[in-house]
């Protein structure tokens, strides 16, 4: 997968150089790349194209979150804030789509 | 009887600025609450979109106004303004003044690029007919962008005045902290995008 | 203010660096007066007007629930209108909720947090300020609805399609929703402030387990708060949308689910009513050790089952939508979820009960409203479990059954225990006691009053009488003597009782008032550290930073334990004036507070502004937006100390320096 070419701290503690950022970034956008093109042959894919695009979404997503925004690396009281928001968030929504019977229609 | 010693733990003096029972910085704490609720705002409008993205009158669904390529530049350009910010923040850290100011005026005009995108692209949406009252699709899919358009706009807006304040040497406090808080505030904008970019705009209805 | 008076043998104040403000009107620096209040940042006096005006609501909503129970006392009633009946339940529970309940709670955080961890004043005391003025305000703005076209009256659950336009034509929901997104924001402020407050700023040696459970529930509150609050910005938005440029969010007719909006409203709503009792759960156990001369039973269980029910709160939402078409499965994992969520609750009731327990009782008025809160929401809590069984719920959801239950546990429980906060803590804001006799009246009165009110409300309910109803008529009122009729009319007449009792707490609060008598500094030999200061707190709370060595750490200050292992022998070693007077005398020489300042409520006053902006005239929208965008930017300019030249005349020792604060 496109996520190899993400790299992993680039010095001993989690600074990251300049240069560090600019590869994740250029990860980044080829995973956007590759999310396009796959929404594009989508119908070749069949039950495999959603679950695709939101591992891809996911990858993003928590590159962003993990390394942009340091989460990864800061004290771990920002994190737990974070993903008690976030948590929350996916689960009362997920229950509440659920209640519409939504993923079965 | 009453000791002169009251209580078997002596008060220190203690320097208390700064101080804290964690050592956090009380601001960063701050900001990180404030994205967590965030997310339960999102959440909830982007719950509306996809409870609703699909009731809309024939041949006026997604399909057939969305213009992918478009929006795909719009989002290269906000992945842009995330690396944009980091240089910004790890300028600051440097207390490099001078490349803190240009990275942070770069994102912001990296951002007003993703803004007037999506002026762009609604304004191209609305004469193709798709309004914000022509169907629950479209006022779902305004709203949720909407929102999030305004989120960014803000977030020019608090990149522009960090520019100036740092030029004049006005922030009180922290000056790399409040780079980095304006950099947490601007990657979360950035993450909504990326939901909003593969739920609203790649998966079809 | 940042000038500390002091006694000149022990504090030499120190020199600030000054630095301008931009400010077009000088800093306000006074220490007395009006504008002390007005521009305070002060976290007790903060405290103080939240309270002030929580109590001025609790009266509105209380003259509306008074019109409701005269217009239902008789059959066919001609004192509302179906119309004015509308907009007066939903504006008594509006009111009660968002502008007396939550503030209430709001006050006693913000008095009484910084002084429970140790703290000199909350993380952020210029958005503390801010968050009240946007309180004021947005109950205000509210308000104003009765006088500009007629109040919302949908309900204060809102249900849509039911909220739109054509079934309510009036700017009154408008007012609704703007006025509650302002009221938002105060909470959502000041939930980010207290929970960096609690986690932050303890003093040294607080840990969390050591915190009192007050402080601890406030926690919990806050990051309820902190989370439902954006799920009804959503729904606020979207209401608001569909009202004025007509989306058609819950038009059934362009296909929308009106389910959708009692979704978003309920997933705030339920987080919501724990907000509401949590608070109070937290005075009650502050107060009941005290009185039982006994630590709280089970610490660490009242303090989990505290979070357990703000977790599980989250779980429970649909509830309160078992007959509005969710399906068995969906119906049938919420009501285990809400039988689940009694359990917590049960846990508390226990440990309050242990508490009581072998301890030596006294029964202050305090103490009587803390054991009220017990007997009272556990009726109430009973009637709740009944709910959670779904079947047992379709009977009883919209009939006065329900009604009697939330009023049980919100009067029975919140309001007492807010009650009992009152007269436990007032000495120390105010340095006066209340009366106890009047209390013990205002005590007797008000709990005659609610059961006479709320407890036939659980027969007339089975009986049938449905809620948000205008009217009944004899011919259906039911059969036999103790009909609708009769329990109506006791229930109304049970109404002006409690109305009474209320009346009688303010009484005790003018005739308190005259006497001249000062408090002691701890009248009540309690247990933890916002007792170990002056009455009132100075400015700056403590002379001396406590360390911190025990969970109520202040009786262990007072108290030596001569006993061994599990026998404890505790002999009294200090009294409160003696503690005070050692921490006077070491009291910190370089004590910093930040300034007053004007700009929250300048922020906060943009605010409605631009709420009548959005119902009235456009062009005021601009106008608040500008006002705002001033604000933000005064306030981001603004250090967090006065100048020198703010003083008038300008202070000579150019006030304190430093900040207790960062950012805020």
């Amino acid at each position: 997968m496109s996520t190899d070419t993400a790299p992993a701290a680039a010095e001993a503690h989690d600074h990251w150089s300049d240069l560090s950022y600019v590869k994740l970034t250029l990860a980044l956008a080829l995973i956007t790349a590759i999310e396009v093109a796959i929404s594009y042959i989508g119908d070749d894919l069949g039950a495999l194209f959603v679950p695709l695009l939101l591992g891809l979404m996911l990858i993003k997503f928590f590159s962003v979150v993990l390394f942009f925004m340091h989460l990864k690396s800061d004290n771990r009281l920002f994190s737990l804030m974070f993903y008690l928001g976030l948590g929350l968030a996916v689960a009362v929504f997920t229950a509440m789509m659920l209640t519409f019977r939504f993923y079965s229609s | 009887m009453a000791d002169t010693a009251v209580h078997d733990t002596v008060d220190e003096h203690i320097d208390h600025s700064g101080a804290s029972s964690t050592g956090l910085s009380n601001n960063k704490l701050a900001m990180w609450l404030f994205l967590g609720s965030e997310c339960l705002l999102f959440g909830g409008l982007i719950s509306t979109y996809m409870l609703y993205r699909g009731r809309h009158s024939a041949n006026a669904g997604p399909d057939q106004f969305w213009d992918i390529p478009f929006t795909s530049a719009s989002s290269f350009v906000l992945l842009t303004s995330s690396l944009t910010m980091v240089l910004a923040v790890t300028a600051a850290k440097r207390k490099d003044d001078r490349n803190t100011s240009l990275w942070l005026i770069v994102t912001a005009i990296l951002g007003s690029l993703f803004v007037a995108g999506q002026v762009y692209e609604f304004t191209t949406f609305y004469r193709e007919g798709l309004g914000f009252t022509t169907s629950l699709f479209s006022s779902s899919f305004y709203t949720l962008t909407g929102f999030h358009g305004a989120h960014v706009s803000i977030g020019v807006i608090m990149l522009l005045a960090s520019v100036g304040m740092i030029l004049k040497n006005r922030i009180p406090g922290d000056k790399a902290e409040v780079v980095e808080l304006i950099g947490l505030y601007w990657h979360f904008v950035d993450i909504v995008w990326i939901l909003i970019f593969t739920l609203v705009y790649l998966i079809p209805a | 203010m940042a000038l500390i008076e002091r006694s000149a043998t022990t504090i030499v104040p120190t020199v600030a660096t000054p630095s301008s403000s931009y400010g077009v009107f000088r800093r306000p620096v006074e220490s007395t007066g009006w504008k002390s209040w007005l521009f305070t940042i002060d976290h007790k006096k903060l405290g103080i007007m939240y309270g002030a005006v929580a109590l001025f609501f609790f009266v509105v909503g209380g003259v509306e629930a008074l019109l409701i129970r005269l217009q239902l006392a008789g059959p066919d009633g001609t004192i509302l209108s179906a119309d004015k009946y509308n907009q007066m339940f939903t504006m008594h529970a509006t009111t009660m909720v968002f502008l007396f309940v939550m503030p209430m709670a709001a006050a006693f955080a913000n008095y009484f947090v910084p002084l429970q961890i140790g703290a000199r004043d909350v993380a952020f005391p210029r958005i503390n300020a801010f968050g009240f003025w946007c309180f004021l305000g947005g109950g205000l703005f509210i308000n104003t609805s009765w006088l500009l076209g007629g109040a919302a009256d949908g309900g204060w659950f809102m249900y849509a399609p039911n909220s739109s336009v054509a079934f309510s034509p009036t700017n009154g929901i408008d007012f609704w929703a703007l006025g509650l997104l302002i009221t938002g924001i105060a909470s959502l402020t000041s939930a980010i402030n207290l929970i960096v407050t609690v986690i932050n700023m303890r003093a040294p040696g607080m840990s969390l387990m050591k915190m009192p459970i007050f402080t601890w529930m406030m926690l919990v509150v806050q990051f309820l708060l902190l989370f439902a609050i954006p799920v009804i910005t959503v729904a606020l938005f979207l209401l608001l949308f569909q009202r004025n440029f007509d989306a058609t969010f819950f038009s059934v007719e362009a296909g929308a689910d009106p389910l959708l909006w009692q979704h978003l409203f309920w997933i705030f709503g339920h987080p919501e009513v724990y907000i509401l009792i949590l608070p109070a759960f937290g005075i009650v156990s502050e107060v009941l050790p005290v009185f039982s001369k006994k630590p709280l039973f089970g610490y660490p269980l009242v303090v989990f089952s505290g979070c357990a029910i703000g977790f599980v709160g989250w779980g429970v939402w649909a509830h309160h939508m078992f007959t509005s078409g969710l399906g068995p499965i969906s119906v049938a994992v919420f009501s285990v979820a809400t039988m689940a969520i009694a359990i917590p609750t049960g846990v508390k009731i226990v440990n309050w009960t242990m508490t009581l327990w072998g301890g030596k009782l006294t029964f202050t008025t305090a103490m009587m409203f803390a054991i009220g809160l017990i007997v009272e929401f556990t009726i109430g809590g009973l009637s709740g479990v009944t709910h959670a069984v779904a079947p047992s719920d379709t009977q009883q959801t919209d009939t006065y059954y329900i009604v009697a239950h939330f009023h049980y546990v919100l009067f029975g429980g919140a309001i007492l225990g807010i009650f009992s906060g009152l007269y436990y803590w007032w000495p120390k804001v105010f340095g006066k006691m209340l009366s106890e006799k009047w209390g013990k009246r205002n005590f007797w009165t008000m709990i005659v009053g609610m059961n006479l009110t709320f407890g036939p409300m659980h027969i007339i309910g089975l009986q049938g009488q449905p809620r948000r109803m205008y009217v009944w008529t004899e011919a259906r009122a039911g059969a036999g003597f103790f009909d609708l009729g009769f329990w109506n009319l006791v229930s109304s007449i049970g109404a002006f009782i409690l109305a009474f009792g209320v009346l009688l707490f303010f009484i005790n609060v003018f005739i308190s008032s005259r006497r001249s008598e000062r408090a002691p500094l701890d009248p009540w030999d309690a247990r933890s550290l916002e007792w170990m200061t002056n009455s009132p707190p100075k400015e700056h709370n403590f002379d001396v930073i406590p360390a911190v060595g025990h969970l109520d750490e202040f009786f262990h200050r007072k108290y030596e334990d001569r006993g061994e292992g599990d026998h404890h022998d505790f002999h009294q070693i200090a009294t409160a004036e003696e503690i005070m007077a050692d921490q006077e005398a070491n009291a910190d020489p370089h004590i910093h507070m930040p300034s007053p300042s004007y700009w929250p409520i300048v922020l906060a006053f943009s605010l409605p502004v631009m709420g009548y902006g959005i119902i009235f005239n456009l062009f005021l929208i601009p106008v608040g937006a500008a006002i705002a965008l001033t604000a933000i930017f005064g306030w981001s300019l603004e250090p967090h100390t006065a100048s020198a030249a703010d003083y008038d005349p300008p202070a000579s020792d150019g006030g304190a320096e430093g900040e207790v604060s960062t950012n805020g």
